[in-house]
C-alpha cells in the first residue's frame, strides 16, 4: 500500500530533481522541464517498441539524447533569458511546451504510448512481509540509489561544491572564479537527462501522451517549491511526501485528494516561502 | 520656479497630455458597434471576444501595471461565473445587472482574501501560490457537485431580461453582444481613469522599483492588495458576463487553460498598455477561430513558436512593435 506511493514519489523525485537544481542555480522558471521528461519517455518507448532495444539500454540512450538536445536549447535559447523577467521566462517555456506537444503529436501521434516492461519487472516479488509488484520495488531501489548518488555528488565532489556555492550566492561564487555559465550548462543537461530517465522509467506509472508536460506541470512545480530550490535532499523528501499523500488520498478520497495537496502547499509556502528544506534567503 | 515655466517644460507637457482623451480612442468602440451591424451571424463569437478583452484588461491591471506575475487569474473569472451560475440556477437572484455586481463583489472578496496573504511573497513563490489557489478553487468546485454541478457544471441558467425588456437568446446573441459591449465600455473607462490616477502611477512605480517606492513612503503592500482586489473584481465581472451570455457555467472557467490563454493574449497584444488587451484578444481569437479546429496541432505549434519569439525578441507584443516603428519614424523625421 505505502509502497505504491513511495514508488510514485520516486518517479516524481527523479523527474523534479533537475528542475530544482536549475531553478535554484539560475532562478530560471522552467515550465518546460516536464517536456524533457516526455521526450525522454518517448525515446525510450519508441526504441523499445520499434527497434526492440532492451529497457535499460533504452533508458541510457534516452538520457543521452535528451541531455544533448537540452544543451542545444540551453546554449541557443535559454541563455538569452537568464536576465529576463520571470514573465518572459514563463512565456518562453510555455511556448516551448506547446512546441514540444505539437512536435510529438506530429511525429508520433496523439495516442497514449504503452510501455512494455521487460518480463522480469512484471511479476510480483515476495519481500517476506509483503508481496508487491517488482516494478514498484525496482523504482524505489533505483530512486534511493539515485538519491544517494546525487547526494554524494553534491556533498563530496568539486562540481557539487561549486553548484552548492552558486545556489547560495551566485555573485560570490562567480567572483571566486567558478565558471557559472559552464556549470549551468552541465547542470541543465544533467537535470534534463534525469528528467528523461524519470519520464522513461516512470512511463508505466504516469502514462505517456503528448499532454504529459501540462498534466504534471503543477505536480513537478509543487514538489520543487515544497522541497526548496536547489536542495537534492529537500526534493527527495518532498517528492516522497507528496507521492505517498497523493496515492493515499486518491485511494480514500478520490474526489477531494488534490484539494488537500493544493491547500497544504499554500499553507506551507506561506509559512516557509523558501520551501520545507530550503535555506532562508 | 513659477508654475508657468513648469508646465512649459516639454516633459511636463508630455506627461500632462498622456491622460488626455485622444480622438482615436473612440475608434475601438465604434468598430465594436459596427461589428454588430456588419456581422450579425458572428455575434456569439464577438461576445466571446469582448468578454475575453475585459478579462485581459483585468489581468493587465495586475500584471502590466502593478507587475504582479500571476498564473491563476482564472480563479476570479471562475468565481464570478460561479456566483452568477449558482444564484441563478437556484432561482435566488436572476436579474442580470445586479448579478454582475454581485459577481464582481464575490470575486473581489476572493481577490482581497488571497491578495492579503499571497502578496507578501514575490517571484516563484507568488507564481506557485496563485497557481495553487486556482487549483484549490477548481478542485473545490469539482468536489462540491451538489451546488456547482461538478464536472458537468450548471446549464440553462434562468437569466431575466435586461431592464425587464431585452431577452437573452443563446442561439442569437444580439442582446448579449450589446450588453457585453456596454459593460466592457464602463469597465474600460474605469480602468483607464484608474491607471492614469495617482494610484495608477504609484502602481507603475512599484512595478519599476519597489524599493524606491518603499523609500518614498508609499504603502506598497496595500496598494498591491487594492490593485489585486480591483483586478479580481473586474475579472469576476467578465466571468459573470460569460455565465450570463452562455447561460451555463462549468469548470473550464476556472482552469489553467483559461489562465494561460488570457496571459498569452495580453502578452501578444502588449501588456501595460490598456489597448494591448484588445489587440491581443482580437488577434488571438480570430486566428484561433479559423485555425484551431482545422489544424489543431499546427495551431499549437505556431502559438508555441510565437510565444517563444515574443519572449525572446518582442517583449512589448504587437503594440510594442507598432510603437517601436512609430518611434523610429519620428526619429528619422527630426534628426
Amino acid at each position: 500500500m505505502l509502497l505504491g506511493g513511495l514508488a510514485a514519489g520516486m518517479v516524481l523525485f527523479i523527474v523534479s530533481v533537475g528542475l530544482s537544481v536549475t531553478m535554484g542555480l539560475m532562478g530560471f522558471v522552467n515550465l518546460a522541464h516536464g517536456g524533457f521528461a516526455m521526450i525522454g519517455g518517448y525515446v525510450v518507448v519508441l526504441l523499445m517498441n520499434r527497434l526492440g532495444v532492451p529497457f535499460i539500454v533504452a533508458l541510457a540512450i534516452g538520457f543521452i539524447v535528451v541531455a544533448a538536445i537540452s544543451v542545444v536549447f540551453e546554449r541557443l535559447l535559454y541563455s538569452r533569458l537568464y536576465r529576463a523577467t520571470e514573465l518572459d521566462q514563463v512565456l518562453f517555456t510555455i511556448g516551448l511546451v506547446f512546441v514540444m506537444i505539437a512536435g510529438i503529436t506530429l511525429l508520433v501521434g496523439p495516442e497514449t504510448q504503452p510501455l512494455n516492461l521487460p518480463s522480469w519487472m512484471q511479476g510480483q516479488v515476495d519481500l517476506g512481509f509483503v508481496t508487491y509488484r517488482t516494478y514498484s520495488i525496482v523504482l524505489i531501489v533505483v530512486g534511493v540509489i539515485i538519491m544517494l548518488g546525487l547526494w554524494l555528488g553534491f556533498e563530496r565532489t568539486r562540481m557539487g561544491a561549486q553548484i552548492r556555492a552558486a545556489v547560495d550566492n551566485r555573485r560570490m561564487a562567480e567572483s571566486l572564479g567558478i565558471n557559472i555559465t559552464r556549470l549551468f550548462t552541465i547542470t541543465f543537461a544533467f537535470g534534463s537527462g534525469m528528467a528523461a530517465f524519470g519520464g522513461g522509467i516512470g512511463a508505466e506509472f504516469l502514462g505517456l501522451d503528448p499532454q504529459y508536460p501540462l498534466k504534471y506541470l503543477v505536480m513537478f512545480l509543487i514538489v520543487v517549491a515544497v522541497g526548496g530550490l536547489g536542495r537534492v535532499t529537500g526534493v527527495f523528501y518532498a517528492a516522497l511526501i507528496i507521492g505517498v499523500l497523493d496515492f493515499i488520498l486518491k485511494k480514500y478520497f478520490p474526489q477531494g485528494g488534490t484539494v488537500f495537496i493544493y491547500a497544504m502547499t499554500i499553507l506551507l509556502l506561506l509559512w516557509r516561502p523558501q520551501g520545507l528544506f530550503g535555506r532562508a534567503p | 520656479m513659477s508654475v508657468t515655466s513648469m508646465s512649459d517644460n516639454p516633459a511636463a507637457r508630455a506627461l500632462a497630455r498622456r491622460h488626455r482623451f485622444q480622438w482615436w480612442e473612440v475608434l475601438p468602440w465604434l468598430l465594436g458597434l459596427a461589428f454588430y451591424f456588419a456581422f450579425p451571424r458572428y455575434l456569439a463569437f464577438g461576445t466571446d471576444v469582448l468578454i475575453t478583452i475585459l478579462f485581459a484588461i483585468s489581468l493587465d491591471l495586475a500584471l502590466g501595471y502593478a507587475g504582479i506575475v500571476t498564473l491563476g487569474h482564472a480563479a476570479f473569472f471562475g468565481a464570478g461565473a460561479y456566483t452568477v451560475g449558482m444564484l441563478a440556477k437556484n432561482g435566488i437572484w436572476t436579474e442580470p445587472i445586479t448579478l454582475l455586481i454581485l459577481a464582481g463583489v464575490v470575486a473581489g472578496l476572493v481577490g482581497l482574501a488571497s491578495g492579503l496573504v499571497l502578496l507578501r511573497t514575490t517571484g516563484l513563490t507568488l507564481l506557485m501560490l496563485t497557481l495553487c489557489t486556482m487549483g484549490l478553487l477548481e478542485e473545490s468546485a469539482n468536489m462540491a457537485a451538489d451546488v456547482t454541478g461538478g464536472f458537468d457544471g450548471l446549464d440553462s441558467l434562468p437569466i431575466k431580461p435586461i431592464f425587464g425588456r431585452f431577452e437573452f437568446d443563446v442561439l442569437y446573441s444580439s442582446t448579449q453582444y450589446l450588453y457585453v459591449l456596454a459593460v466592457a465600455l464602463v469597465c474600460f473607462v474605469f480602468v483607464r481613469t484608474l491607471v492614469y490616477s495617482p494610484f495608477g502611477h504609484s502602481l507603475t512605480g512599484i512595478r519599476e522599483n519597489t524599493l524606491r517606492m518603499h523609500a518614498v513612503g508609499a504603502p506598497v503592500r496595500w496598494r498591491l492588495v487594492l490593485c489585486y482586489t480591483i483586478s479580481a473584481a473586474i475579472a469576476g465581472v467578465a466571468g459573470g458576463l460569460w455565465a450570463e451570455a452562455n447561460q451555463y457555467v462549468n469548470l473550464s472557467t476556472l482552469g489553467l487553460d483559461r489562465a494561460a490563454t488570457v496571459l498569452i493574449i495580453l502578452v501578444l497584444g502588449g501588456y501595460g498598455r490598456l489597448y494591448g488587451a484588445m489587440v491581443g484578444a482580437i488577434a488571438y481569437m480570430v486566428l484561433e477561430h479559423f485555425l484551431s479546429k482545422a489544424y489543431p496541432t499546427a495551431w499549437q505549434l505556431g502559438l508555441g513558436l510565437l510565444l517563444m519569439a515574443i519572449a525572446l525578441f518582442a517583449r512589448g507584443g504587437i503594440l510594442g512593435i507598432v510603437e517601436a516603428f512609430s518611434r523610429r519614424r519620428d526619429r528619422d523625421r527630426k534628426p
